[in-house]
């Protein structure tokens, strides 16, 4: 039963990821990509939807998925699928926030927890490296890794985008909105110049 | 009773908007958050807010839930954390379901499969940006180096399940604070 797997998986995806932002995305990959619900490529895609609307990419793609999967029994199976995703990835904060709101004190200075988070900070770091890996890989080979792959204009014109952004990101410190959007630009213009070339 | 109410929907809608209005997510929240129930609704403290980053680091899940949680919890008992959290939701949840709909209607125009090409080149570069932010938070010793290292190749590597990983470095993370500590008392 689709739902109940929806669910499921994202309750274990709110479950076992620490800290914001992106520490989701190494388990969110690991679990799409094994249950055959989205491509890397779809993936990557819908980071940029969930950088430029609103609210925390855990929900965002929860409630994606859910849709995308639900929606091919019917509308409002869509929505449904949507709910369960969600409802899934949020439970478990919702639950263990309330359980330590009433036992704060004892929470706060808790040997056992800072200990764990001495390890998964850093792993965390190491599992988006993988991820970036290979995500990487799909951005620049997505028809495959291979030395012809590599000479061709259109992994030159990918390079230098993605070299581009990273200086406006890191040096120019502009807001993800704004790299996305000039990416986008960037990718029209070069597609339809590839084109005619 | 009618107060309570009251203060329920005002949870709801602050959440709401304080979802509404924070794109991409995670740290980016907490300016928001921290204008909306600190300064304006007085509900909780600035040392509260420190608090609420402190938590969320150590819990797992979205920051934004966590302090919607926290929030709702601390103001208004079970009734308000649920308020709080479902207000904080809902936007992503109906936006993206209208999006869901418009990106599967439009992903097969020529232009728009061009300009995800340059967005994925561009999404790269702030991925990285994010992953050098998560790296200056790290403490810098050995045992984190080794932990990078050791999560990077097995999952890059070798078909590892990312869950293993993240258990074995809480537990590798925990041995080693326990025998450190241990250490400093002798």
């Amino acid at each position: 039963m689709i739902f109940m797997k929806l669910f499921l998986t994202f309750f274990k995806i709110g479950l076992f990821t620490f800290g914001g932002g992106y520490a989701m995305l190494p388990l969110i990959q690991e679990e799409v990509l094994a249950n055959g619900w989205l491509e890397n490529e779809e993936l990557i895609n819908f980071i940029a939807v969930s950088e430029s609307t609103p609210g925390p990419f855990a929900i965002n793609i929860a409630t994606y998925i859910g849709n995308t999967l639900g929606s091919q029994h019917g509308v409002l199976l869509g929505i449904f699928g949507a709910f369960c995703a969600t409802l899934g990835v949020v439970l478990p904060s919702f639950t263990i926030i309330l359980i330590v709101a009433r036992f704060f004190e004892k929470f706060k200075d808790n040997k056992i927890v800072s200990g764990c988070m001495t390890g998964l900070k850093p792993a965390v770091v190491g599992l988006i490296g993988t991820a970036i890996l290979s995500m990487a890989q799909t951005v620049f080979f997505h028809n495959g890794f291979s030395l012809a792959n590599i000479i061709t204009t259109e992994f030159f014109v990918l390079l230098g985008i993605f070299l581009l952004m990273l200086f406006l990101t890191l040096k120019a410190k502009l807001h993800p909105i704004i790299i996305i959007a000039s990416s986008a630009a960037l990718g029209i213009a070069s597609g339809y110049i590839l084109e005619i070339i | 009773m009618k107060n309570k109410m009251k203060l329920l929907l005002k949870l709801f809608l602050t959440f709401f908007k304080i979802g509404a209005f924070t794109f991409g997510g995670g740290y980016a929240m907490i300016p928001l958050i921290q204008k909306e129930t600190v300064e304006t609704n007085k509900w909780i403290s600035d040392d509260d807010i420190l608090e609420i980053i402190a938590i969320a680091e150590s819990t797992p899940g979205p920051i934004a839930i966590n302090s919607a949680t926290f929030v709702g919890y601390k103001v208004c008992g079970f009734c308000g954390s649920f308020f709080a959290t479902l207000g904080v939701v809902l936007p992503s949840f109906i936006i993206i379901l209208i999006i869901s709909y418009i990106l599967r209607e439009f992903q097969n125009i020529k232009a728009v499969k061009y300009a995800f090409n340059g967005i994925r080149a561009g999404v790269l570069a702030l991925l990285i940006k994010a992953i050098i932010s998560m790296y200056k938070k790290v403490q810098k010793n050995l045992v984190s180096y080794i932990v990078m290292a050791f999560s990077f190749i097995i999952v890059a590597f070798f078909d590892i399940n990312v869950l293993f990983v993240i258990i074995g470095c809480a537990l590798i993370g925990l041995f080693y604070s326990l025998y450190a500590k241990r250490r400093a008392e002798k």
